[in-house]
């Protein structure tokens, strides 16, 4: 039989990647499943939680995308200094630790923020951060650049041509040219910022809780973690499931977005530019929106580093060992993944997309806590998750440049009689050293920053950064949990320029 | 000799049999008009498809069942013939061992390939910062040095301009033909076969016809081929 030139790579550490995170998602929803108290039903706290997770991802979502719309506009159409600059910082909140960002938060919108010190100059009274404006605030402030970027990426996917053609007609552009590009975009922006709200734990862990602010995770976290009352908790997690399998059964359908997005730099040339100072108010906005926040945790942050405590320093360490293993093992996964190539693997690499950190980490805990201190494996499961939870992203990148070296060199590589090893110690490692740093970096940030399944499981000596700043903040030490941000922050960034550019140097491709 | 025993190559409604023999020790120029089947030919030959019937034969043995890289045939293709992160005695040497891993002797044996095809000197650098000329070069030491009996040249020095290529195709005729291998090559210019060929043959309306020499396949040519030359 005539061999097929991809077949040419080994095909056990894929199917053994596969069998991984198959047993990560539908593994641990089997188990939350058989234990799922389900004649109990839901209380009406449970519905209150279900409710309020699904009302403050919908305006989540609805705010993000009304208020990107304006600035994808202005950022299309206007050229400035910083504009490449600015659109590449838009693409940070992605690698942002959420507790980082919500010290950020506290410090702008909080009860001693900047904001309620205006006001009461002003004479007015304070403002709120906690409860649903808090969550959707914070929600906001991550997928508005996302938001951005993608409905960017729609605006400059209409080739100039069409804008030229609009203007030796005079017809209207909107009508013509961007009402119908917003109409095909849009809902699936929505969409992916819908799910990303609905399953971001660490937001409404910090700002939300309480009776009239608690989403299912929450609910979840507090079931097991306060009450341990392990069936409501694995009942919540088959709801929180079903509420994620819904939403991303209808992106998957509905989309073909690129977060990634290439070639954001363009700038078509236009000719209906009136009103440039109505752009550049949006654009300033958007950037003091998400800047000042950031620039507060440096602020802020600085004079709390100097005096962190011993444990803060230990929980750094952990979490370093965790980002390490974890983008090792992503990447890895990711690359036996994208040589075995396939239906089968297409759909394990987005099946994470769906699987909420919580309810995985649930579903876990309900498998080893009767046979071992969930405590004693914190890390470890840590590592997993999250490598887990980071794939999709490293799989996408990786997978395109297996793809495009199979179809290119398949059949050199074949006729040459290479060993299955050798094609990916020759010719398959050295050509994706770039989608490999990438997705390795991806991957150290996210882990790095992760405030989810840890929480489940930790105890004070397993405890990682994130965690050991949430508890800082719960004791109301903000000058140390400034310190440990300003720390997190910088080790989440460095971990992915350091991967990234490990995957550049030398590259000649 | 290279058999097509009543070949048929089948890609969904595209149909081509061939049921020829392609000398021993002979260049033979494959020509016929774009989307004959030339390259499917040579891809069913190398092993990247599957015959619907018949057998390939490199003199007793049947090769229809074994991989590409097992097959006694050496390829060169339209373009991507060279890795391009590897340098070019990288490139050149994994014919003479895929794994890359060469004894002392064997990296003198890639230099002296290197020398013959008019590269001396030059393995230490990276495809990119060689002409495309050069480039066909350092793909024929690499067929050189696999030293499989059966050669098969797809259209590789298209993208040359004239010069070039008739440099290349003289090099191909000194070190392959010279070297008594048996050569097929891809091409739609007559003059690259009166050029370096021994036999030619002609690709076209879904059937390879049997070589004959290249002096009576111009002299005398069929319907099919004055339809195609014009």
């Amino acid at each position: 039989m005539a061999q097929r030139a991809v077949a040419i790579a080994p095909r056990w550490p894929g199917a053994a990647a596969a069998a991984l995170v198959l047993v990560l998602t539908i593994g641990t929803l089997a188990a939350v499943g058989w234990r799922a108290q389900w004649q109990r039903g839901l209380s009406p706290a449970d519905w209150a939680a279900i409710q309020f997770t699904v009302m403050q991802a919908m305006v989540s979502a609805g705010l993000s995308v009304l208020l990107a719309i304006p600035v994808a506009r202005a950022l299309a159409r206007r050229r400035f200094r910083g504009r490449s600059a600015l659109i590449t910082l838009m693409g940070a909140p992605f690698l942002l630790p959420v507790v980082v960002a919500v010290i950020g938060l506290l410090a702008v919108f909080g009860r001693a923020g900047v904001v309620n010190s205006g006001l009461a100059w002003l004479g007015l009274p304070a403002i709120t951060i906690f409860g649903f404006h808090g969550v959707v605030l914070a929600h906001v402030f991550f997928n508005l650049p996302l938001a951005i970027r993608l409905i960017l990426q729609g605006w400059l996917s209409i080739p100039a041509e069409r804008f030229r053609l609009a203007a030796s007609l005079n017809a209207p552009v909107g009508r013509l040219l961007e009402w119908p590009m917003l109409r095909a975009v849009v809902p699936g922006v929505f969409l992916v910022i819908f799910l990303i709200c609905l399953t971001s734990f660490a937001v409404a862990l910090t700002l939300g809780g309480g009776p009239r602010a608690t989403t299912v995770e929450l609910a979840i976290y507090q079931a097991l973690r306060f009450d341990f009352d392990l069936g409501r908790a694995a009942l919540l997690a088959c709801v929180q499931f079903g509420l994620c399998a819904v939403a991303a059964v209808v992106v998957w359908r509905l989309t073909s977005l690129d977060a990634m997005g290439a070639g954001l730099d363009r700038v078509v040339q236009r000719w209906d530019l009136r009103w440039p100072a109505l752009d550049y108010l949006m654009i300033a906005l958007v950037a003091i929106f998400l800047f000042t926040p950031l620039a507060m945790v440096i602020w802020r942050g600085v004079p709390g580093l100097m005096g962190l405590p011993t444990s803060i320093w230990l929980a750094a360490g952990r979490s370093v060992t965790v980002a390490v293993f974890s983008a090792l093992l992503c990447i890895c996964m990711a690359l036996a993944l994208a040589l075995r190539g396939g239906r089968v693997v297409a759909v394990v690499g987005v099946l994470p997309l769906a699987a909420s950190g919580l309810v995985v980490g649930t579903g876990a805990f309900l498998l080893v806590y009767q046979f071992i201190n969930p405590a004693r494996l914190a890390l470890p499961i840590t590592v997993l998750v999250n490598a887990t939870l980071a794939l999709p992203f490293a799989l996408r990148a990786i997978g395109q440049a297996v793809d495009g070296i199979d179809r290119d060199f398949g059949r050199l590589g074949a006729s040459l009689g290479l060993s299955r090893w050798g094609w990916v110690r020759i010719v398959v490692l050295p050509r994706i050293r770039r989608p490999l740093g990438f997705g390795a970096g991806l991957a150290a940030a996210l882990s790095m920053g992760d405030l989810g399944v840890i929480t489940l499981f930790a105890g004070e000596a397993e405890q990682t950064l994130p965690l050991a700043m949430y508890r800082l903040m719960g004791a109301y030490r903000m000058e140390a949990a400034a310190g440990a941000a300003l720390l997190l922050l910088a080790l989440s960034f460095a971990a992915f320029w350091i991967c990234d550019r490990g995957g550049r140097g030398n590259a000649d491709l | 000799m290279l058999i097509c025993d009543k070949l048929v190559l089948q890609q969904d409604d595209f149909r081509l049999t061939a049921d020829v023999t392609f000398g021993a020790g002979k260049i033979t120029a494959l020509i016929g008009p774009s989307g004959a089947g030339k390259s499917t030919l040579l891809a069913a030959l190398s092993g990247f498809l599957e015959p619907a019937a018949g057998r390939v034969l490199w003199q007793d043995t049947d090769l229809t069942a074994l991989a590409p890289g097992a097959r006694p045939i050496s390829a060169v293709f339209q373009d991507n013939n060279l890795f391009p992160h590897l340098n070019i005695a990288q490139n050149a040497g994994l014919g003479l061992r895929p794994s890359l891993r060469l004894t002392a002797d064997e990296r003198a044996a890639v230099e002296r390939a290197l020398s013959s095809v008019g590269l001396e000197g030059l393995g230490s650098r990276k495809p990119a910062a060689l002409s495309g000329g050069q480039q066909s070069r350092a793909a024929l030491a690499r067929v050189l040095l696999a030293d499989r009996p059966v050669v098969l040249l797809d259209e590789p020095f298209a993208a040359l301009g004239p010069a070039m290529k008739d440099d290349m195709l003289d090099l191909v005729r000194a070190t392959l033909g010279a070297g008594g291998r048996s050569v097929l090559m891809v091409t739609h210019d007559p003059d690259d076969a009166r050029r370096i060929a021994d036999e030619a043959s002609l690709v076209a309306d879904g059937i390879v016809t049997a070589p004959v020499t290249v002096s009576a396949f111009f002299d005398r040519p069929s319907e099919a081929l004055a339809a195609y030359l014009g």
